[in-house]
């Protein structure tokens, strides 16, 4: 690997760390995922201040064109991410699906709190049970 | 305690929704009623105070599922001993709620109030739903090894037990919110049971999905449903639905 590509690489790499690290101080990035991306920030740094490094390491696994070794690694990493990502999403549209419930929940008791005339149906009053705070899973 | 509490899911029904309250509080006085607003931009929500039902409004439009759950956390915290689960737009007969609540009595845990098990007055559909419906029935058959005529139904009723279940796993999606719910409740052991009713077709407005997103959500429904009818999906539904 020559040095203008080394350079090129550098000149990718380093404002992308600062971004994270700006992100984070500013605390608009969740700490697990700032690890995560200055992880993957600091393994190609690692790979542009030494060229050898990525011909040892894909020799030692038995890939000849070390490329391919890059390719891998990114095709799996992003791979691994984007079913975290739906797995997070799926969890997060479940909680946001509970609590668009209890506020409906809630909101209904208010409005029948500050007006009793919303009432005139005979509303009993909630039974106080451990489930209250045990279903919202 | 037996009350019985009935929920109507509501999307943008000011039109149908006052007739039907109405409706179910002269042919059913001795139930609450529970109007879930799901999400309306016109005045449901107002036009069923209006009527005399008290109303639950969800923030935005979430499906028919997360409506139901709403109502199912309702009557689970009021200590309702049932629910019945009834349409918007008036094509259940409210004189036929009696009818489930009297099943529920006997011992049944999940009633489904079936359009295709009359004699008279036949419910039809056409050629392309009537086939899609025989293939949820035979899977519904082959899974749970039950045969239910309805499986699509919206005129249902709940037992207690079931409420605390449902009020914790009802499924958001839609066709979910239907036929999925027939395997759960088949495999959380609970009795499911069916009565013939008459269904009245449709005034106004029409079925609120368009075809591709039928279709997708067709699809989806069987592969999840032959996911759950799997041993490890079985393991599952037991942990989480008994």
């Amino acid at each position: 690997m020559n040095t203008s590509v080394q350079i090129l690489a550098f000149a990718l790499i380093v404002p992308f760390l600062l971004v994270i690290v700006r992100l984070v101080r500013r605390r608009r990035l969740r700490a697990k995922y700032s690890f995560l991306w200055l992880g993957v920030g600091g393994t190609i740094l690692a790979f542009a201040l030494m060229p050898g490094l990525m011909e040892t390491l894909s020799a030692r696994v038995g890939i000849f064109y070390p490329p391919t070794l890059l390719f891998i690694g990114a095709i799996m990493l992003l791979l691994f991410l984007s079913v975290h990502f739906s797995w997070e999403l799926s969890r997060l549209e479940d909680r946001m699906r509970t609590i668009a419930e209890e506020l409906a929940l809630a909101r209904s008791r208010i409005d029948e709190i500050e007006d009793p005339q919303l009432t005139h149906v005979s509303a009993p009053a909630p039974v106080a049970t451990p489930s209250m705070t045990a279903s919202a899973r | 305690m037996t009350r019985t509490l009935v929920i109507i899911p509501a999307l943008n029904e000011e039109a149908a929704l006052p007739s039907v309250v109405r409706d179910l509080l002269t042919h059913v006085p001795d139930c609450d009623l529970l109007v879930i607003d799901d999400g309306s931009t016109d005045a449901t929500a107002a036009c069923a105070r209006a009527a005399g039902a008290r109303v639950v409004s969800l923030p935005f439009n979430m499906g028919v599922g997360t409506a139901l759950r709403t109502g199912f956390r309702y009557a689970e915290r009021h200590g309702y001993q049932r629910v019945v689960q009834t349409d918007a737009d008036g094509q259940h007969d409210a004189a036929q709620i009696s009818t489930l609540v009297r099943e529920l009595e006997l011992g049944a845990d999940l009633v489904i109030g079936s359009r295709f098990l009359t004699k008279d007055g036949h419910y039809a559909v056409d050629r392309t739903r009537g086939f899609a419906m025989s293939i949820l029935r035979v899977f519904i058959r082959l899974l749970t090894g039950r045969s239910i005529a309805d499986t699509t139904s919206g005129f249902r009723g709940f037992s207690r037990p079931l409420i605390e279940t449902f009020s914790r796993t009802y499924p958001r999606e839609f066709l979910s919110d239907t036929v999925e719910v027939l395997l759960m409740a088949g495999y959380g052991g609970y009795r499911i049971s069916e009565v013939p009713v008459t269904m009245r077709h449709r005034v106004a407005g029409k079925a609120s999905h368009r075809s591709v997103k039928l279709a997708y959500h067709y699809v989806r429904v069987l592969v999840v449903m032959m996911l759950t009818a799997s041993p490890s999906g079985r393991r599952a539904s037991r942990r989480t639905l008994a």
